[in-house]
C-alpha cells in the first residue's frame, strides 16, 4: 500500500507538478505586461527542484509505490543536471520568446511538465513507469515544437515528430508486451531475475529488438535518426535547445533502466541478454558515427549541422553503453552530461545572436563574428572545440572515457571507428570557427548579441564552464562512478 | 467438440479478424472504410479480452471506444471533406462495407456467446477471483497508483497543449463588446440636423447627410 513515505521519496516530482499547475494558473491571471514574473518564477522553481533532488537524496537506493519508482544515484545525477540545464534554457529562451510572441506561460508550463517526464523516466522501476514517463515527456515536446503556430516549418516539424514519435512509442510498447509475456512481470528487477535461465529466450530477444528501436529513436541514433534534422531546424530554437540537451539525459536514463536493470548486464557473471544488446548497440553506434559525421559536413544550416552532430554524439554515448559494466555506464553518463551542457551552450549561442527577423541559423550568418563581437566569437569557439573533443575542453574527456570503455569491453575496432570519426567531425566544427574568425562579414548583415543581459551572462558562464570543467572534471566523474557503484 | 478446442478456434478467429482489420485501417484508400475497419479491430480485440476473462476491459473498450470515440471519429472523417463525391453519395455508398463489418461483428458475438455458454475456464487463472472490476479498482489505487497519477498528468498536458495550440487572439475578428454597447451615449449615435423646410426636393440629400463617423460601433 502506498504511504506518506512514498510521497516523500517523490518530493521533487510532486513539488514540480504543483509548481507547474500554480504557474499555469498565475499566467492566466497576469496582465500581458506582467508575464515576466512567470519567467523568473519558473527559473526559481527549477532551482528549488534541483535543491530538493540533492538535499533529499537517500544514502542507499530506495523504491516507492511498490517498486515503480527508484531513487538512486543515477537518478540523482540525471535529474539534477536536467533541472539545472532547463533553468539555463529558460534564461536563454526569454528574449527569443518575447520577440516572436510565442505563448509565454505555455512554454514554461509545458517545459516543466516535460522535465517531470524526464524525472519519472530516469527513476523508473517498472515498464509502466518507463512508458508513461516517456509519454509525458514526448507529448509535451510535440506541443512545444508546434508552439510557433504561424511558422509552417514549425508545424511540419511537429507533425513529423509526432508521427514518428508515436510509431516509436508503439514499437517500444510492443517490445514491452513481448517481455511481459516472457517474464510475467512489469517490474524491471523481477524481469532481470526471470531472464536468467528462461526458456523464452526467442520471445525475449524479439521484445528486446523492439525496445532498442524505441531507445534508438529517443536517443536519435542512426538508423532511427530521420526526425532529428527536421525537428531541430523546424522547432523554435528555444525548444530545440531543450530537445537537444536535457532530453538526451532522459534518453540515456531510459536506455540504462531498460537495458541494464531490466535486460541484464554483464557485471554479475550471469549475463542475461547483455551479449545480444551489446552487439545491437555497437551496430547503432557505428551507423550513428558514420551518418552523423559524414552528413554534417555538407550542411549549411547551423541548426541542421548541430542536429547531425547530435546523431554522432549519440554514437559516442552508445560506445559507453556497449561496455555493459559500471565503468561503461559511468563513462556514458559523464558523456551525456557533458554533451547536454555543451549543446545547451551551442543552441544558446544561436538564441543570443538571433533577434526579431534574423534567426542566425545559417553558418554564413556567423561570418566575421569576431569583428563584431569578439567575446561571443570566443565563446562559440569554446563550444565548437568542446563538441569536437579538442583537449583540454570538457568534451574531450567525455570522448576519451567512452572510447576507453569500448576498449575495455574488448571492442577495440569500435573504439578505432570512434576515433577516426572524431577526426572527420573536427572538420565541420572547425569550419564554423573559420567562418567566424577569417571570413569578412557579408554586406548588410549585422550579427551581434542582442539578447538581454541575463541571457548573455549565463551563456558566458555556460561556455566558460566547458573550459573550467575541462580541468576539473574529476569530481563529476567520481560522482558518476559512485552512482553506478552500488 | 470440446471446450478447449472451441475456445482456441475462437481465439484464432478473433485474432485473425483484428489483424486483418488493422491491416485494412492502414491500407484502404477511403478514410471512412478505414474508420470502419478500426471499429472492427477494436471489437475483435474486445472479444479476445472476453476470452481472457477481462470482462470489464472488454466492455469498456466497446462502450468507450467503439460506442463513443469511433462514432465521433466517423463523424469527423465524414465532415472532413477529403473526397467530394464521398460526402455527396453518403449513406448508400458505405452500406456494403458497413454491412460486412456488422456481419463479422455479429458472428463474433455469436461465437462469444457460444463459448461463454459452455463456461470455459481454461485460459489461465483469473487474477480477480470472481470480480474483474473489484480487482481492477484495487490494483489501480494501490499497486498502480503512481502510473495512474502520471496518466492524469499526461491528460493535463494534453489540455494545456490543445489550448495553447488552438486558442488565438486574431486581429480583425468582428465581435460585440457588451460594455461598450451599454456605455454608448445618444449623442454619439444620433445627430439631429436642422433642415430648412423650404428647400427644394432635388438638392435636399447632399447637405443633410452627416459625414461618416469613425469608430462607429
Amino acid at each position: 500500500m502506498p504511504s506518506i513515505n512514498d510521497i516523500l521519496i517523490l518530493l521533487p516530482e510532486v513539488y514540480l507538478v504543483v509548481a507547474a499547475c500554480v504557474l499555469l494558473l498565475l499566467d492566466a491571471y497576469l496582465k500581458p505586461g506582467q508575464k515576466g514574473a512567470v519567467h523568473w518564477l519558473s527559473i526559481l522553481v527549477m532551482l528549488i527542484g534541483a535543491y530538493l533532488v540533492v538535499s533529499g537524496q537517500p544514502a542507499t537506493p530506495v523504491t516507492a509505490f511498490s517498486g515503480m519508482f527508484v531513487r538512486d544515484g543515477v537518478a540523482e545525477v540525471l535529474k539534477l543536471f536536467s533541472l539545472l540545464i532547463t533553468a539555463v534554457i529558460f534564461v536563454y529562451a526569454r528574449p527569443y520568446l518575447k520577440e516572436r510572441a510565442i505563448p509565454f506561460g505555455e512554454f514554461y508550463t509545458l517545459t516543466i511538465f516535460a522535465t517531470v517526464g524526464i524525472m519519472f523516466l530516469v527513476s523508473a522501476g517498472s515498464l509502466v513507469t518507463v512508458y508513461l514517463g516517456l509519454e509525458l515527456l514526448t507529448l509535451s515536446s510535440y506541443a512545444l515544437v508546434a508552439l510557433n503556430r504561424d511558422s509552417p516549418l514549425s508545424s511540419e516539424a511537429a507533425i513529423k515528430y509526432f508521427v514518428l514519435g508515436a510509431l516509436a512509442s508503439g514499437m517500444l510498447l510492443y517490445g514491452m508486451s513481448m517481455v511481459y509475456g516472457a517474464t510475467h512481470s512489469l517490474d524491471l528487477h523481477t524481469i532481470h531475475a526471470a531472464i536468467v535461465g528462461t526458456e523464452w529466450k526467442t520471445l525475449l530477444l524479439f521484445g528486446l529488438v523492439f525496445m532498442i528501436v524505441g531507445i534508438g529513436f529517443k536517443l536519435g541514433a542512426a538508423p532511427f535518426h530521420m526526425w532529428i534534422p527536421d525537428v531541430y531546424q523546424g522547432s523554435p530554437t528555444a525548444v530545440t535547445v531543450f530537445i537537444g540537451s536535457a532530453q538526451k539525459l532522459a534518453a540515456f536514463g531510459m536506455a540504462y533502466r531498460l537495458l541494464s536493470t531490466g535486460m541484464g548486464d554483464a557485471a554479475g557473471g550471469a549475463t542475461g541478454l547483455a551479449p545480444q544488446w551489446q552487439l545491437m548497440l555497437a551496430v547503432l553506434a557505428v551507423l550513428s558515427l558514420a551518418i552523423g559525421n559524414l552528413v554534417a559536413i555538407v550542411q549549411t544550416n547551423l541548426k541542421r549541422l548541430l542536429a547531425y552532430s547530435t546523431i554522432s554524439h549519440m554514437g559516442y554515448l552508445l560506445l559507453g553503453l556497449v561496455n555493459a559494466g559500471p565503468e561503461g555506464y559511468s563513462a556514458s553518463m559523464f558523456y551525456a552530461v557533458s554533451y547536454a551542457l555543451t549543446s545547451a551552450a551551442a543552441f544558446g549561442m544561436i538564441l543570443v545572436l538571433s533577434r526579431s527577423g534574423f534567426e542566425c541559423e545559417e553558418i554564413d550568418d556567423l561570418r566575421g563574428l569576431n569583428q563584431r563581437s569578439p567575446w561571443f566569437a570566443f565563446l562559440m569557439l569554446l563550444v565548437m572545440f568542446s563538441l569536437a573533443g579538442v583537449p583540454p575542453l570538457f568534451g574531450f574527456f567525455g570522448k576519451l572515457l567512452v572510447l576507453k570503455a569500448a576498449v575495455d569491453a574488448g571492442m577495440l575496432w569500435l573504439a578505432l571507428v570512434g576515433a577516426v570519426f572524431a577526426i572527420i567531425g573536427l572538420y565541420y566544427y572547425l569550419r564554423v570557427v573559420k567562418v567566424m574568425y577569417f571570413d569578412q562579414p557579408a554586406e548588410g548583415t549585422d550579427v551581434r548579441a542582442t539578447a538581454d543581459a541575463p541571457a548573455r551572462w549565463v551563456l558566458s558562464i555556460n561556455a566558460l564552464a566547458l573550459l573550467v570543467l575541462g580541468f576539473t572534471w574529476a569530481p563529476l566523474l567520481a560522482w558518476c562512478q559512485r552512482a553506478f557503484a552500488s | 467438440m470440446n471446450n478447449d478446442l472451441l475456445q482456441l478456434i475462437c481465439f484464432y478467429f478473433f485474432g485473425a479478424v483484428s489483424v486483418i482489420g488493422a491491416l485494412m485501417v492502414i491500407s484502404v484508400k477511403n478514410s471512412v472504410h478505414a474508420v470502419l475497419s478500426l471499429v472492427l479491430t477494436f471489437f475483435s480485440m474486445a472479444c479476445v479480452w472476453l476470452l481472457a476473462e477481462a470482462e470489464f476491459l472488454a466492455i469498456a473498450l466497446v462502450v468507450v471506444y467503439v460506442g463513443a470515440v469511433m462514432v465521433l471519429f466517423l463523424f469527423v472523417v465524414m465532415m472532413l471533406d477529403i473526397k467530394q463525391e464521398a460526402v455527396r453519395e453518403g449513406f448508400i455508398r458505405y452500406l456494403p462495407v458497413g454491412i460486412i463489418v456488422a456481419l463479422v461483428m455479429l458472428v463474433e458475438m455469436l461465437a462469444m456467446i457460444g463459448v461463454r455458454a459452455m463456461h470455459a475456464h481454461t485460459l489461465g487463472p483469473n487474477p480477480a477471483g470472481d470480480s474483474n472490476v473489484a480487482w481492477l479498482g484495487q490494483a489501480l489505487y494501490t499497486e498502480f497508483l503512481l502510473p495512474f497519477e502520471i496518466a492524469a498528468l499526461i491528460l493535463t498536458v494534453g489540455i494545456v497543449a490543445a489550448v495553447a495550440l488552438t486558442l488565438r487572439q486574431r486581429a480583425g475578428v468582428r465581435h460585440q463588446t457588451a460594455s461598450q454597447q451599454v456605455a454608448v451615449n445618444a449623442v454619439d449615435r444620433v445627430r439631429v440636423v436642422k433642415v430648412a423646410s423650404e428647400q427644394m426636393a432635388s438638392v435636399s440629400p447632399a447637405p443633410v447627410v452627416a459625414p461618416p463617423q469613425e469608430n462607429a460601433p
